[in-house]
């Protein structure tokens, strides 16, 4: 623990020129391992997720993307069967082992699933949503934001007619969108996406896609898919897991044309 | 299986028709309004206000579901977000029997716990007397009888809400209780006032408990510590007894109408809000 946080300082310390070839990590996990009763889903995960990068999780179903996700910004908490150890730096913050404003470290990071879980309000209240528990009480303001953020999926022009309709009414690809302007609302700094367009048609995929590439100019994204021309699209990093482990990682390049362990290998051929 | 379908469909229907047809003699003899809220209960000179019935209904229901339903809906929020698994476990079955115990057992046993309770304890705190045997009385053997089916279909709409929805709540910094009250309430509004509208519709409908405890006397009174008479324990103390008076066979069938038609009506009320409260509409 105190090697990690002597650590810790020096990189704070170190100066800008040596700063800039090693890329900054946004996220920094140390041996994170996560157990359900005798399965050990994690098995000490050590990753460094670079800042104001695209980091794209691979790996066959059940191997633990979900959880580490959850992990990040402990959702796993919400599962009392699971038992979550190590360290998770998000900055200099150890987020498993301080007791910190829970509610304000997630906002700090936006959250989309697999499936878009609109929340049962209204449209513009779904956007307003996150901003409401921040404790922001201008209208002008709420309302500046949710155009704003509805503008920046690609969302405003199709519901500005309809804002204080029930989120419920809109398609799958458009609640999908919906969620992502909910999460940016909040103005996180990192963006963790579950197979996020998984469920939804080509043209919704497409333009969440295309977001994603937006918006990895302003956000440290981490974003799970089985879908490998995307991983090739939207990844500068790719991580690749097996059974709760960490096989590989590297540039897309490195990692999806040059595979070397034999459980990539596999993965690859079934995949393209 | 059509037909089957078809009767059970016109069931409801063949019992108002026929509860009607059988109440016209009465309902030729007096005014419907004055039947309904007259409180002139005096079926040997002919008189026939039901007043006292309905209201002595009306009272214990409500009694029954102000005491169960806030309690109703702590209990299936406690279990369903904060309990272990296995106090669930343990619940779930113990709720099935409180379900499934015939209302005899809860009359028999609020004649010797509730109506000794109310009438030695709780009205001389009040600085009251009563004998126990009171509207006070009914009404808590109703919630205590409402609560397992209440809680029932609670715990279920709350654990139907997806887990990808609170963790939508939580990840946006919502608090556990922010979760709760933002979303999983909300998602289960109409699940709630539904399991609420099937509590009071069974409530104002039991006959057998209520009856041993409420002491059944026919007059108005808005103190909870005074017997009062429900319409089924009218219908149930009466029916095959009193026949020799003129139209007591009529009012008789006039007063199982009224409580068909109030189950009814607390039906499609709830059925009206269910629509009206459903998220997809806010
Ligand atoms: N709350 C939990 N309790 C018990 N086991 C769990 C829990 N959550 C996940 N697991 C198990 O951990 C393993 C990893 O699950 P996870 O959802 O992280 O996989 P995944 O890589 O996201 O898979 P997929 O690609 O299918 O989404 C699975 O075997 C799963 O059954
Ligand atoms: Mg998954």
């Amino acid at each position: 623990m105190n090697t990690l946080t002597a650590k810790n300082t020096d990189t704070l310390m170190e100066p800008r020129a040596i700063r800039k070839t090693k890329p900054e990590s946004a996220i920094s996990i140390k041996n994170l391992n996560v157990h359900a009763g005798s399965h050990h889903i994690l098995n000490n995960i050590n990753l460094e997720i670079p800042k104001n990068k695209v980091t794209v999780l691979l790996g066959p179903s059940g191997c633990g993307k979900t959880t580490l996700l959850k992990s990040l910004n402990k959702l796993t908490d919400l599962y009392k069967e699971l038992d979550v150890s190590g360290s998770v730096f998000i900055g200099k913050d150890d987020i498993l082992n301080s007791n910190h404003n829970i509610p304000a470290l997630r906002q700090k990071m936006g959250l989309l699933s697999q499936k878009p879980y609109p929340l049962p309000v209204s449209i513009f209240k779904n956007v307003a949503y996150g901003l409401k528990l921040k404790g922001v009480k201008d209208k002008k303001l709420i309302a500046y934001n949710v155009e704003q953020k509805l503008k920046e999926v690609g969302l405003w022009e199709e519901v500005k007619d309809r804002l204080h309709s029930s989120a419920d009414s809109l398609s799958i690809g458009q609640q999908q969108r919906l969620c992502l302007a909910r999460g940016l609302a909040v103005k996180p700094q990192i963006i963790l996406a579950d197979e996020p367009t998984s469920a939804l048609d080509p043209v919704s995929s497409k333009i969440i896609e295309e977001r994603f590439r937006e918006l990895k100019k302003y956000y440290t994204i981490v974003i799970v898919t089985h879908i490998l021309r995307q991983a090739q699209r939207l990844a500068d990093n790719v991580v690749f897991m097996h059974y709760g482990k960490i096989i590989e990682q590297g540039t897309p390049e490195a990692v999806l044309k040059n595979p070397q362990s034999s459980q990539l290998k596999e993965y690859l051929v079934d995949g393209f | 299986m059509l037909t089957a379908l078809v009767l059970i469909l016109l069931f409801p229907l063949l019992i108002g028709v026929a509860l009607l047809f059988k109440s016209i003699p009465l309902l030729n003899a007096d005014s419907i309004v004055n039947l309904l809220f007259s409180d002139n209960w005096a079926p040997n000179s002919g008189k026939f206000g039901f007043w006292p019935f309905i209201f002595s209904s009306l009272y214990v229901t409500v009694l029954s579901f102000i005491f169960s339903a806030p309690l109703c809906l702590l209990a299936a929020i406690y279990l369903t977000e904060f309990a272990s698994a296995r106090l669930i476990r343990i619940m779930h079955p113990v709720i099935d029997i409180l379900a499934g115990i015939p209302s005899v057992i809860y009359g028999m046993w609020g004649i010797l716990v509730i109506v000794p309770f109310v009438g030695d304890y709780l009205a001389p705190v009040f600085g009251l007397n009563s004998s126990g045997y009171s509207i006070l009385a009914g009404g808590i053997v109703l919630a205590i009888m409402c609560i397992p089916y209440m809680l029932n279909m609670l715990i279920e709409t709350f654990k139907s809400v997806p887990y990808g929805l609170k963790e939508a709540g939580f990840s946006l910094g919502a608090t556990h209780w922010e979760t709760i009250k933002h979303i999983v309430i909300r998602k289960s509004r109409p699940g709630i006032i539904s399991a609420f509208g099937l509590g009071m519709a069974k409530a104002f409908g039991e006959t057998l408990a209520v009856m041993m405890v409420v002491g059944n006397i026919a007059r108005i009174t808005g103190n909870p510590f005074e017997a009062g008479y429900p319409l089924p324990a009218l219908i149930a103390n009466n029916y095959g007894e009193m026949l020799s008076i003129p139209l007591y066979d009529s009012a008789l069938m006039f007063a199982a109408l009224v409580l068909f038609v109030v189950v009814l009506l607390i039906n499609l009320v709830f059925r009206y809000l269910i629509i009206a409260s459903n998220p997809a509409k806010v």
